[in-house]
Order: structure tokens, then sequence, then C-alpha cells
């Protein structure tokens, strides 16, 4: 089986750790392959999460700089951080909702421009998808949903070997039972908008 | 029930190698487990925390690493079946243990888990353990999988019980985070029972009897040798010309990199997983077998200089190569991409890299440096010692926990740190040097790990310094693990003691102590520059629960508060206390009613008042 290669950057808080167990478990439904990496600790005070997702036949955990084909981000600097694990073939799916770093706060430093940001996305891989997933997780019903409405754009776009069926599975099974309506609800959401953007 | 308990073998499940790791050691009927935790280490404990409240498994959280290694030691001394688990760093303070258990030996199994941190993911150095294996002269397994970090386990316990010493199961931080598909196994029923006899002779290692315990050990060390020849985990893949040695996570690369260079056919491959003692005799065929040999393993050179010793002594003159200039650092951690271009490079055979786009016409993207959380009780804390000491010379040293954080500006409160609990006997070496005024943090956990050690020092040698004590309640940078000063009978578990750390305290002999409520700025403020002028160990201890444990428990009480327009924008609450919650939306300060836990801090030192509770609008 082929290997492909997906990396989800996020702000420590964003649910990402949840959005790769889901994946992975669907990945065990699916009897595809997987093996994935996070860095835990330190970075998770408010600090920059990465998760590294392998499907299919390769033994590493971790994904090297211009190996990712696809690049999923929950905040737009992030996913432009990134970009050094991306190649021209990479697509990228990103929510374009900012959370502001504290440096921005205290003057020392400028949020990069949405517009610019996107078009440099876009003249360096293969494909942007960007769209507000905050505003989708809330009109799920649960501000914290964003990972489920990023993981139904990501399912959208067919570049990772996993259907809808084993993710919705997954979401039913290891997601909070309070949250799981809203998740689902909210997975839709991203895969509608993914769909409408494609 | 928990998940690790479930009984199905041949059930496939997905597991985070730590997860892999504690039901390896529920497969092998572990009796007992001890820890004290730390990143990377620190979910294999969490599960033991939960599985030992619903099974046979007894499990504790020791005050430091040492004291978890000797509780393991006896336990496994009696018979039992136990595990004792740290992060690397950990060893260092378990090594005074270890270094002589190694003598001692154990009767059950013992294995101690030891987690290294190549790149210092969460860590202040990436010290390689596997020299603790070699310093001791005890046995060393490492995993290259989650698979088989759960298979290795059992493995372990038995050369463990076979050869009578302590085995070390060794991780690096790329073992411990990963997930993967794992085959779970049947799990063995633990023997929790056991008994030491009285032999002196053997379990007491006065000089006489040490001199004969340390022959011993070398003989052990000969029988581990011969099983490591055999071992299943150290194995030969391929039969090419070109040889590679590999361990842990380095193998998964290799075999990667193997394949996508197509090179299958030239090359050989040696997986170390029982690496030390190493199997001499295999590797000096394999050697023989091959014309350039490259070690690949993150860290030092610890496979590469047996291996050079083991050509000599076959007059062996082929290249062997490993940490070099040109092809791998002792620095860091590796990765697919850097193993495949050494190997290319190595053996010279073409290599495309993937090709990264140019982000030179990138514009800078503001960094996101880790804070502390919204509302935490070390921000005020810190607040009010600055405050305190303002006009002061000071020199701060602080410890390991959340609050290290506390060192970024604008607080700026840490200015040396090395291990844990090294702020109480820094301190005395600064103050009595200096001239300055110290000032030393220390968090609730560490200071029971070992910072009571260098407050007792202080007291008898008389050094003058504040000792800022952050207790929280709980463990907070490892994941909420409690602490002996964690009253355990709120959450609902009674079988504990606890500790006052106040108590602890007076009873050394400091005999000017301080309790403050840090969410109190005034009065903290005045009762830190108290302590600040008497002369001699003054402690402040800062009572107020962590945020995030207060919110786990559902125990947070404040409500968000906002930025009315009595703001003048002075922006003293985001230039003096940082709190994340603030942001700045058309040029005006704002709070995020998500964020925010009221803890008031902030609306306290606002020179308009003009933060206020949202209840208020
Ligand atoms: S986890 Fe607790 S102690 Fe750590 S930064 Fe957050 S509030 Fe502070």
């Amino acid at each position: 089986m082929d290997t492909t290669r997906l990396i989800i950057v996020a702000v420590g808080g964003q649910g990402n750790l949840l959005a790769s167990r889901v994946i992975g478990e669907a990945a065990l439904i699916a009897d595809v392959p997987v093996r994935m990496s996070e860095i835990h600790g330190m970075a998770q005070r408010g600090g920059v999460v990465e998760s590294a997702i392998v499907f299919g036949d390769a033994s590493s955990t971790v994904i090297s700089d211009g190996e990712a084909d696809v690049l999923l981000g929950f905040e737009p600097s992030e996913t432009l951080r990134a970009l050094n694990k991306c190649n021209a073939n990479t697509v990228v799916i990103t929510s374009l909702a900012l959370l502001s770093p504290f440096t921005v706060t205290t003057g020392s430093s400028v949020y990069p421009s949405l517009s610019v940001l996107q078009a440099l996305i876009r003249q360096k891989t293969a494909k942007l998808i960007a769209f507000d997933a905050a505003a989708l997780a809330t009109e799920a019903g649960n501000v914290l949903s964003v990972n489920m409405v990023l993981l139904g754009a990501l399912i959208q776009t067919g570049t990772v070997p996993l259907q809808v069926e084993n993710v919705k599975e997954a979401i039913m099974n290891k997601t909070s039972k309070t949250f799981v309506e809203s998740n689902l609800k909210a997975f839709e959401l991203g895969f509608s908008v993914a769909k409408e953007l494609g | 029930m928990h998940k690790l308990l479930t009984e199905h073998p041949g059930l496939k499940m997905l597991l985070l190698g730590n997860e892999a790791i504690a039901r390896g050691a529920i497969e092998a009927g572990v009796a007992v487990a001890t820890t004290y935790p730390g990143t990377p280490s620190s979910e294999i404990s969490t599960n033991f925390f939960q599985i030992s409240r619903e099974s046979d498994l007894y499990f504790e959280y020791s005050t430091n690493e040492k004291v978890a290694l000797e509780v393991a030691a006896a336990t496994a001394n009696s018979g039992v079946r136990s595990m004792c688990v740290m992060k690397h760093v950990g060893m260092n303070v378990a090594a005074d243990v270890f270094m002589t258990l190694a003598y001692i030996g154990v009767k059950g199994g013992l294995v101690i888990v030891t987690a290294d941190d190549p790149y210092m993911f969460s860590s202040q150095n990436e010290q390689d353990n596997r020299y603790y294996s070699k310093f001791a002269g005890i046995p060393m397994v490492e995993p290259s999988s989650v698979q088989e970090a759960k298979d290795m386990v059992a493995y372990a316990f038995n050369l463990s019980e076979k050869l009578q010493q302590p085995v070390i199961f060794r991780t690096t931080t790329r073992i411990n985070h990963s997930n993967a598909a794992v085959v779970i196994g049947k799990i063995k029923e633990p023997e929790t029972r056991g008994d030491i006899s009285k032999d002196p002779f053997n379990h007491v290692p006065v000089p006489a009897v040490a001199r004969k315990l340390h022959a011993k050990l070398l003989s052990k060390l000969g029988e581990a040798e011969k099983i490591s020849e055999d071992s299943e985990h150290n194995f030969i893949i391929g039969n090419g010309a070109w040889g590679i040695i590999c361990n842990g996570v380095s193998y998964n690369y290799v075999s990667d990199a193997v394949k996508d260079l197509n090179i299958e056919n030239r090359v050989k491959i040696l997986r170390i997983g029982f690496s030390y003692p190493m199997p001499r005799a295999m590797i000096k065929r394999f050697l023989q077998e091959c014309e350039k040999v490259l070690v690949v393993e993150e860290g030092e050179p610890f496979m590469e200089e047996t291996v050079k010793v083991l050509a000599q002594e076959e007059k062996l003159t082929l290249s062997i190569m490993g940490k070099s200039k040109k092809f791998f650092s002792r620095l860091y951690e590796f990765d697919p991409a850097l193993v495949r271009q050494s190997i290319a490079d190595y053996f010279d055979v073409a290599c495309s890299p993937a090709k990264v786009p140019d982000l030179s016409d990138i514009p800078e993207i503001p960094q996101r440096p880790p804070n502390l959380c919204a509302g935490c009780p070390h921000r005020a804390t810190f607040y009010a010692v600055k405050k305190a000491s303002e006009g002061m010379d000071t020199i701060c040293p602080t410890d390991i926990g959340c609050y290290t954080l506390g060192f970024l500006p604008p607080l700026a409160m840490g200015d040396f740190l090395i291990c844990m609990g090294a702020s109480a006997g820094t301190s005395c070496g600064f103050s009595k040097v200096t001239g300055k005024k110290v000032i030393s943090f220390i968090g609730d956990s560490t200071f029971f790990h070992s910072g009571i050690s260098g407050l007792i020092n202080a007291v008898f040698n008389n050094h003058d310094f504040t000792m800022v004590i952050l207790d929280n309640g709980t463990t907070a940078m490892t994941g909420l693990q409690p602490n002996p000063g964690v009253y355990m009978k709120k959450l609902n578990l009674d079988v504990y003691g606890k500790v006052s750390i106040q108590k602890v305290v007076r009873a050394v002999g400091v005999s000017h102590v301080t309790v403050i409520r840090p969410y109190r700025v005034k009065k903290s403020v005045d009762a830190i520059k108290e302590a600040l002028h008497y002369k001699g160990v003054s402690v402040v201890i800062s009572e107020e629960a962590c945020t995030l444990y207060a919110r786990s428990l559902k125990k947070a009480r404040g409500k968000p508060f906002f930025v009315s327009d009595k703001c003048k924008g002075h922006k003293d609450c985001i230039n003096e206390i940082a709190c994340p919650a603030f942001f700045i939306k058309n040029k005006r300060v704002e709070i995020d009613p998500d964020l925010c836990t009221g803890c008031t801090v902030c609306a306290q030192i606002c020179p308009e008042h003009a933060i206020l509770p949202i209840r208020n609008i």
C-alpha cells in the first residue's frame, strides 16, 4: 500500500490530539496501517502542537521537511509556519479563524494578513482549502468542535485513505457521548464546505 | 473497565507507546509499579494509577525517583514482579540505588523504564541513558515500535528473573508518544505477596560482601551476553554487503530509507534490541560479512564505540562510520530524510530529497512560546514578588515545573535552573558569594521531590535567602499527578496521608514563614516584602490551586471579567502580567471570556479600575 503522510498543526488546547486519535481509530476500523506521533508536555501550555500521521507501508512515525502529502492546520499562522513540511504536491487545508499569539498582543510582532497568507500557501503547494472552522463549529452547536469540522474537510478531499463511515464510527466510539451529535454535525459541515471550495 | 485490562488476546487496539508499555506490564503480571512523573514517561503511570484502582496492582507516586526505585527494589527482592518508571533525568536521582542494586540483584522481575528525550521536547538535557546500563552492568532492551514496546516488557521481566538482575527498558520520546495498532496478548495473574529470606551475606553490601557481589555481577553480565547473542530482539535482515547497525526508532528510519533508495538487495541490517551487553560474537560475524558499515543511533556513539572495538579485536579494517560531521550528529533526534540522505551518501547511491518550497518570501510569523495558563496562580505570585522586590538587586534561582515559564518576560522571574530541587541548594551558593538578595522559586511537588534537603542545608549552614514555594496542590506540568501535599480524601481516595508543607518548613527550623493567597495582590506584596527583609532563611508559601486542575475538578469559581470603557490604554495588564486571556481588537484591550478564570489579579493592578466582572454590566 502507498504511503500517505499527514501533518496536523494546532495551538495547544484546540483538540488536535483528539482529532488524531479519531483518525487513528478510523484507520484501525478500515484496516489501514497507521502510525502517528505527537508532542506532549511543555508544548501544550498554549504553544504549538504537532501530530504526524503516516498511513500505509512505512515504519517511521515522523515526517521530515518537504514530505507531507497533506497539511491540516487548525490556525492560519500555524499552517503557514508548517509550510516547510510541504512540497509542490501537498494539499493544504486550514481554518482561517485566528488565535492571536501573545507576542502580537504585546505588540512585539505582527500577525500576517490572511489574504497574503493564503496567496503564499496557494502559490507554494498544490491546493489550498481555507475557511473559518470556528464559525462552523459554533453552527454545529459546540465551539470546541473545530477539530471535527476540519476532519470533515480532510476526509472530503479524499487525500487520506479513510472513508466517511470509518471516521463517523470512530467519532461515535471515541468522542464524549455528550458531544457525539454536535461532533457529527461539525464533521458534516466541514465536509460540505470542503466540497463547495474544492 | 480500564481499556488496558481488556482480556481478548489477539484484539487489535490503537495504543500510545506509553499505554503499550503499561499493557505489556499487565500482561507480564506486574504486581507493583512506582514512579515519579516526568515527560515523556508520564502516561505509563497515569494508566497504572487508574488500573490500580480496579485491580490487584499496587501503584504509587513516590516522592522522587530514588524512593521509587527503593520501593521497587524491595518488592522485587521479595519476589514480586515490579516496575519502576521515570524520565531520563530521573535516573540521575535514582542512580545511587541503581548502582548498588546491581550488586544485590533481585528475586522477582524488576524492570526500570527510562524515557529519554532526544531534542529535549520537554527536558533540560538530552543525556543518553544507555550509558547507565553499561555503568552499572545492568542489561538493557530498547523497542523500535509501539507493538514491540508492549511485547518487550514481558521479555524484560523474564530476563530479569532469569539473571536475577534488574533490567533497563529504555525508550525515547518517539516511542512513548507514538500511536499504533497493537495486538494484545494474554494477561498473567500477578503474584502480589512475597518475602525476603534473611541472607545478609548477599543483601548487605558491607565491603567484604560487596567485593564478592561485584564478582557475581560480572559473571551475570557474561551470562547476559550469551542470552543477548541468541535474543530474538537482535536480528539481521537482508544479505547485501553493505551493513547498517541500528537501534530504537532509527531502525524504522533505516528500514524506510533502504526501501525508498531501492537498495534492499545490497544492504544487511542488524537491529539491536537487546543493547547491553551487546551480542559481541554476532556483531563480529556481521562485520566479517560486510564491506563497510554505518551505525545509525540517536544520541551518543554507544554502539559505534563497541562495534569499532570488536572490529579491532578481529583485525578488520573495513570502514565503520557513525557520529561524524558528515553523517550523524550527537545532537537532537533523527528523522527519515536525514537518515535516508546519510545512507545514500555513505554507500554512494542516488537520492533525490523532497523539495521544500522556497520560503524566503514568507513574512515573519509571530512566535507562539508556551505561556502560563490564563489565571495561573504562579503569574500572580511572580507579579507580587516582582513588586515586592522592586529596587532590590536580586538573583532568582528557579526550579522544574510549569512555573519555569516565569523566566520569560515580562515576569522575568527565573535566573538559574539546573534540575529538580536545585533552586534550594543553588540559592545557598548565590547568597554566600554575590551579596545580592536571592529569591528562589520551587513548586510543591518539586519541594517534596528534593527541595527539602536544600532547605535543611540552608537552615543548618545559616544561609540568607527567601524561598517562595508555589503550592498549587498538584504536579501540573506532567499532567496533574498527586504529591504528598495533596489532600487525597477530597478526591475520594482515602488510603493516603497528607504532609503539610508549612509544618515541614517550620519543623526544619525556618523561623520566618508566611502563607499568602496570591490572588490578593496587595496583601501578598506586603507579606513578601517583609520576608525579603528578614535576615536568614525565610519561606513564603503561596497557596492557590492550579487553574487547570481546578477546572478539571469543576472547582473553578471565578466569573470572567471584561475591560470597560474606563480603560485609558495603559496596558499594564498586558505589559506587566501577560495573561493570555488579553488580546487587542481595534486598538482596544479586551479579555477572552472563555479563557478568563476570574482570578481578579489584573483588576487589582489596573490603575483606572477599568476591569470589571461581567455580571456587573
Ligand atoms: S497547568 Fe496549572 S500550574 Fe501549569 S500553567 Fe496552567 S494553571 Fe499554571
